[in-house]
């Protein structure tokens, strides 16, 4: 077995609210490797951001843990204390988020809040800012003493986005988990983010957990990557296996709409017919099977179980056990 | 502690670019020096009576008259400011820190203390300030110290109201879920984080406020309930002078005048403080 850094087992998240308990994750299984980066992949509202916060433990009060494990170097975080949990994130487990426009302190310069990151070191405030300037060079500011003045309003979205990511990568993380972090900024710089991330991740050997609903973006960075629906995975496993052999429908139904893969002009873009069902009231059997146009009888009475369907490929659609039987 | 000099540097010189703001910079500057050197910028003794020369008009040796007592108005003016100053800074300062503790507490914390926190506010804020000052000062007497003591607890729900609002309006930003994602503890994040962010907003309300508290002493004394005589303040120099209308208007003017400047120069330092502490705000330097 190869070096697994983050392991979920059997995750399942409720929110409690009014209406009844809202099953934002059931029953997630997936693993991180050190160094390798993994790519989630999911529709608006599939559960990745209540993923994310669990790992992090940063979760909204009505947050109920049902089921389940997260590891981390082999520890369970849903057992850690508060203080073990502070010890890890920004040190372990670093993250950068979606918007670059809203994640930095308005009224503090760049520098002041590079150097208030490193609060866990005890070098001296010079030592630091020689750090934070050797890091934002690395992430491809120009100029990175002079700017370390600067306010964060003073710099462009993309340039944001490095600085975050220079943040993030400050304390050597063994695991860097950015949410959509390309999603707010237009393609060119999408390109650069995401090789500057590659570059990064090959020196410092940290393991990427990828949140994208940008398939391109995915294809491109990942080694192994998670589509998730409706709160559970539907599929997981290598890349090129998943791009070229998908064995669940809605991972076909995805690549298929992907803008990149629309080779001929069209009046309509494809679609995926129908809604996501309601978290709050489950249906029986398979929750992709009122947009799925292969679902069968079974589809709808049994749920059909995450399953090895290769090597390094796992899927939970009962049309791959029709293929095995007949 | 190099960088926050060039902070306040950096405030300074943006607040000056600003006429309204200089002129502020200028009278505040002006009141706070005749404060700081009263004993050496008076021409008399401010307590020292004279009635040969008494009730006398504004004259090259009396820049603005004498009073009933033949003090020299212009000294008791100068020491009055000190008064005034020795009231309004530590009342507002000190219900600033206060407020700001109090109210960053009730917007992170828990939601019950939160609760009980804006309740004390709220008790607080239902007694209007001037009863409230009377009724102190009819159980302990009259002195300095119970001027600043009512001005400060009074005041200290209007900070600690603006200072949760604008920690309730943080708290779910993303840079603040930034922090703590990246390790930051409660103390960090209200210290190093949200500080920065809420201090400004309470410094300019704090420069509005202090001619409020100044003239709220001025009302006080006016009242007989603030300084005891024969301690000068501007309050009680308008009590003399409203009694003496008749004969002389100099000891109104000499009470009056100083209130109105005082109050000016403070409005203007703190709008003019407002466009300066927000980086975003603030012109190229």
């Amino acid at each position: 077995m190869t070096d697994v850094l983050l392991e979920i087992d059997n995750l399942s998240v409720d929110y409690e609210t009014a209406r009844g308990d809202l099953k934002a994750l059931r029953n997630i299984s997936f693993d991180v490797r050190k160094a390798e980066i993994v790519g989630i992949v999911g529709e608006s509202g599939c559960g990745k951001s209540t993923l994310i916060s669990s790992i992090l433990r940063l979760i909204a009060p009505n947050t109920r843990f049902r089921s389940g494990e997260i590891r981390f170097e082999g520890s369970d975080l849903l057992k850690a204390t508060e203080r073990e949990m502070r010890a890890l994130r920004g040190d372990e487990i670093s993250i950068v988020f979606q918007d670059p426009m809203q994640t930095h302190n308005p009224v503090l310069s760049v520098g002041q809040q590079m150097v208030d990151i490193q609060h866990r070191s005890k070098a001296p405030k010079g030592e630091k800012r020689e750090n934070a300037a050797k890091m934002l060079a690395a992430v491809g500011i120009p100029d990175p003493e002079a700017r370390l003045d600067q306010f964060p309003h003073e710099f462009s979205g993309g340039m944001r986005q490095r600085i975050a990511i220079a943040m993030a990568l400050m304390s050597e993380p063994n695991l860097l988990i950015a949410d959509e972090p390309t999603t707010a900024l237009d393609a060119t710089l999408e390109v650069q983010i995401i090789e500057r991330l590659q570059e990064l991740q090959r020196e410092m050997d940290c393991a990427i957990l990828f949140i994208s609903h940008h398939l391109g973006v995915i294809a491109e960075l990942c080694d192994r990557v998670v589509v998730m629906y409706a709160g559970a995975v539907v599929e997981s496993g290598d890349i090129r296996k998943i791009f070229h052999d998908p064995k669940h429908p809605y991972t076909r139904r995805l690549i298929e709409c992907d803008p990149g893969h629309i080779k001929t002009r069209a009046r309509i873009l494809p679609t995926i017919p129908g809604e996501v069902p309601d978290l709050a009231n489950i249906p029986d059997g398979c929750i992709f099977r009122d947009r799925c146009n292969q679902a069968t009888e079974r589809c709808l009475s049994q749920v059909p179980p995450l399953e090895s369907v290769g090597e390094e490929h796992m899927a939970a659609c009962w049309l791959n056990h029709e293929e095995v039987t007949a | 502690m190099e960088k926050s000099q060039s902070e306040i540097r950096i405030i300074l010189v943006g607040i000056a670019k600003n006429p309204l703001g200089f002129m502020g910079l200028v009278i505040v500057g002006a009141i706070v020096f005749s404060a700081i050197f009263a004993a050496w910028v008076v021409p008399y003794d401010p307590i020292e009576m004279n009635i040969r020369d008494r009730m006398q008009g504004p004259s090259w040796s009396h820049l603005l008259g004498t009073d009933q007592l033949g003090r020299d108005t212009f000294s008791r003016v100068i020491t009055g400011g000190q008064v005034a100053l020795k009231v309004a800074l530590p009342a507002v300062f000190g219900a600033m820190a206060i407020g700001l503790t109090l109210g960053m507490v009730a917007g992170y914390g828990p939601k019950w203390l939160d609760n009980f926190l804006m309740l004390l506010f709220d008790t607080i804020r239902s007694f209007p300030t001037v009863m409230f000052a009377l009724a102190v000062v009819a159980l302990v007497g009259p002195s300095l110290q119970t001027v600043v003591l009512v001005v400060m607890a009074t005041s200290i729900p209007t900070y600690g109201r603006v200072a949760r609002t604008q920690t309730l309006t943080l708290r779910n930003s993303e840079f603040i879920l930034a922090e703590r994602s990246m390790g930051a503890s409660m103390a960090r994040i209200l210290g190093v984080h949200m500080l920065p962010n809420i201090i400004g907003v309470l410094a300019v309300l704090a420069a509005m406020d202090i001619p409020t508290v100044i003239a709220l002493e001025a009302g006080l004394s006016f009242l007989g309930l603030g300084v005891k005589p024969p301690t000068p303040s501007w309050g009680a120099l308008l009590k003399d002078g409203y009694a003496l209308v008749r004969q002389t208007p100099w000891l109104v003017i000499g009470g009056g005048l100083p209130i109105i400047i005082a109050t000016l120069g403070f409005t203007f330092l703190g709008e003019s403080l407002r466009d300066v502490v927000d980086p975003k705000l603030r012109k190229n330097q």
